[in-house]
């Protein structure tokens, strides 16, 4: 279990994280979300200890390793832009932790490669096992870097952006591969990420961040049906925000047949299994956004329909405070 | 086809596609550039290189074929020119190889560290670039010499700086250091830290971070340096003559013998040994660059 404890960090007068407490359970899929500068990513190189916090302690299974080198603690890292050593093989990326290892634990070169081609299998690229990176696809070089963190057995997956630099079909077939791979593996992951989509889909609890705070821990159902500020309501899927505080979701407001609050429909475009319908509110003058299944016949540009928002949310200035309006 | 085969196909072909060389690629570099006037300035580069550097090297062919084979045998492979230039190559390249070490390390201080004065450092380095070789040369000197500053110290002890290799190879050393640290410098200055911070959770030392993934990517850049510091040496001589002694068979180098030829009109001895020199640095130059294409191209191709 990795434990953080009031873990804070600036970078000049830049509070880059102001008191972090965080607990990963062990075998859990962690997602850190946030824009960027919300201190993600400088979160999970204090994990890492790739940076130190200024204060607060790091804990692994009950152990302080705050002040702990990168070396010694036994984390396997991922980089968003893969970071392989251009000048080593496929198979001598992967090995390298096994081959910097002092001569006592050092397995045989036999041992490293055979042990290389076993992970290289795990991440199906078997066959390219004595390319170098450079001849590699993007997708096919973070399988690597993945191989190559996974080799030294860590005791944790820490994952920094690992699909960022990839497009997006590829980043869809290797984020489902991720999570059949976590599943089989079981081992503690956490990753960074900004993309919200990706955190709904991989975690098993998402932290959403915003300036070097928590704004919320918890499940993709919790933090999407019950965000605790307007921050994360406004950061993790789509929202309107209402005067007063009032958000709601595109998908929470119906089209009525009678009495309703009136919309003046000003575009309406197809989004999937939904119309998006951009209208504007004739009574606070503000345009809104809300899906009407594609199944149903879109109105037209110009009609006024009557909406009813089927669930508000009040956000009062404190993220702990909100009510909930049916 | 079945839909099992449609789906194994559609996912092949990208694969293969992003391997195969583009056929028609020297084609359509010829039609449609993205830089305009290949032909002209391709056409203006070889005529500048023969004006500025071929027409005069030839010269030196010309000059030599036309004494005869025995006549230049004899002056270029006589015992002295012979020492000459092994005092010659010789001190070059242990120079070039001092200087690898210790510009790699001036390089590396500058650009991973940031500290009062960095900037003078900086400029320091290009110093021996400037400087009149000549000027260098007496500084040198009256440093090494047996009663100069440094050279009063170590002379009791029974170690000669000036006047002999050692001390031609002290001077080489100064006027090749910008070399080295000018080649490595911006190729340092681009390495991804991330590289270092990956071979760091793979649980490798700091020691071997450097060895194995730092030195490796720099080192074509350090080759290039060690070319360019070697090739200066050879044809160095205004900071030399001051320190070397000069005393043939010993401490004589070549671009001083053939000075030596010059001065007593022995045109053709001076051009006899220069091509000797020419061939020799030129195919040493080639060596290196071979090396280097190799080390290079292993991997980003």
């Amino acid at each position: 279990m990795i434990r953080l404890e009031g873990i804070t960090k600036t970078y000049g007068t830049y509070a880059a994280l102001q008191g972090i407490d965080l607990s990963v359970r062990d075998g859990e899929f962690l997602a850190l979300l946030g824009p960027s500068g919300s201190g993600k990513t400088t979160l999970l190189r204090i994990i890492a200890g790739l940076a130190f916090p200024d204060s607060g302690r790091v804990l692994f299974n009950g152990e302080d390793v705050t002040q702990l080198k990168v070396a010694q603690r036994k984390v396997g890292f991922v980089f968003q832009h893969y970071a392989l050593f251009k000048h080593m093989t496929i198979a001598d990326n992967v090995g390298f932790g096994l081959s910097v290892r002092s001569r006592r634990e050092r397995p045989s070169a036999a041992a490293i490669r055979a042990r290389a081609h076993e992970l290289l299998e795990l991440v199906q690229l078997a066959g390219l096992a004595d390319r170098y990176p450079a001849q590699l696809s993007g997708g096919q070089r973070q399988r690597v870097a993945l191989a190559r963190a996974l080799a030294v057995e860590p005791q944790m997956l820490l994952l920094d952006e690992p699909f960022g630099a990839l497009d997006a079909k590829v980043r869809k077939t290797l984020r489902r591969w991720l999570r059949d791979l976590h599943r089989q593996m079981g081992l503690t992951s956490i990753f960074v990420t900004h993309d919200q989509e990706e955190a709904l889909e991989l975690a098993d609890r998402i932290v959403v961040m915003d300036k070097g705070l928590i704004e919320q821990v918890g499940t993709a159902e919790q933090v999407y049906m019950e965000p605790a500020s307007a921050f994360v309501s406004d950061f993790v899927g789509e929202t309107n925000h209402l005067p007063g505080g009032f958000h709601v979701r595109p998908h929470d407001i119906e089209i009525v047949e009678g009495e309703g609050q009136p919309v003046r429909v000003e575009n309406v475009f197809r989004k999937g299994g939904n119309w998006r319908i951009e209208g504007r509110h004739q009574a606070l003058g503000q345009v809104i956004e809300f899906d009407l299944d594609a199944q149903r016949t879109p109105p037209l540009v110009g009609a006024l329909v009557q909406v009813r928002p089927q669930r508000l949310k009040a956000f009062t200035g404190n993220p702990e405070d909100f009510h909930e309006h049916a | 086809m079945d839909i099992a085969t449609t789906l194994t196909l559609g996912t092949q072909r990208p694969v293969a596609s992003a391997y195969a060389a583009p056929p028609t690629r020297r084609r359509r570099r010829a039609r449609q550039s993205v830089i305009p006037g290949f032909g002209l300035t391709l056409g203006l580069t070889l005529v500048w290189l023969s004006l500025i550097v071929l027409v005069p090297l030839s010269t030196v062919f010309l000059r030599s074929a036309g004494m005869g084979w025995d006549a230049f045998t004899a002056a270029a492979f006589a015992p002295r020119a012979l020492a000459a230039y092994w005092v010659s190559f010789a001190t070059s390249f242990v120079a070039a190889l001092i200087n690898a070490v210790f510009g790699l390390m001036t390089a590396w201080v500058l650009v991973r560290y940031d500290f009062p004065g960095r900037r003078v450092v900086n400029a320091m380095v290009d110093l021996p670039f400037a400087l009149p070789t000549a000027v260098a040369g007496i500084a040198l000197t009256a440093l090494y010499a047996g009663n100069g500053w440094i050279g009063r110290y170590t002379e009791p002890l029974g170690i000669k700086l000036a006047y002999n290799p050692v001390g031609i190879t002290l001077a080489l050393v100064f006027v090749g250091l910008p070399f080295i640290v000018r080649a490595v410098e911006p190729v340092l200055e681009d390495f991804d830290r991330e590289l270092e911070e990956a071979a760091g959770t793979l649980g490798a030392s700091p020691l071997q971070i450097f060895t194995r993934v730092i030195l490796p990517a720099i080192l074509p850049s350090v080759l290039t340096g060690f070319a360019l510091a070697f090739a200066r040496g050879l044809g160095e001589y205004g900071s030399v003559i001051f320190i070397a002694g000069n005393m043939p068979f010993k401490s004589e180098i070549t671009p001083l013998l053939i000075v030596t030829h010059l001065e007593q009109y022995d045109y053709a001895g001076a051009t006899a040994i220069a091509t000797v020199m020419l061939l020799a640095a030129f195919a040493m130059l080639l060596v290196i660059n071979l090396v280097q294409a190799w080390s290079r191209g292993r991997y980003t191709r």
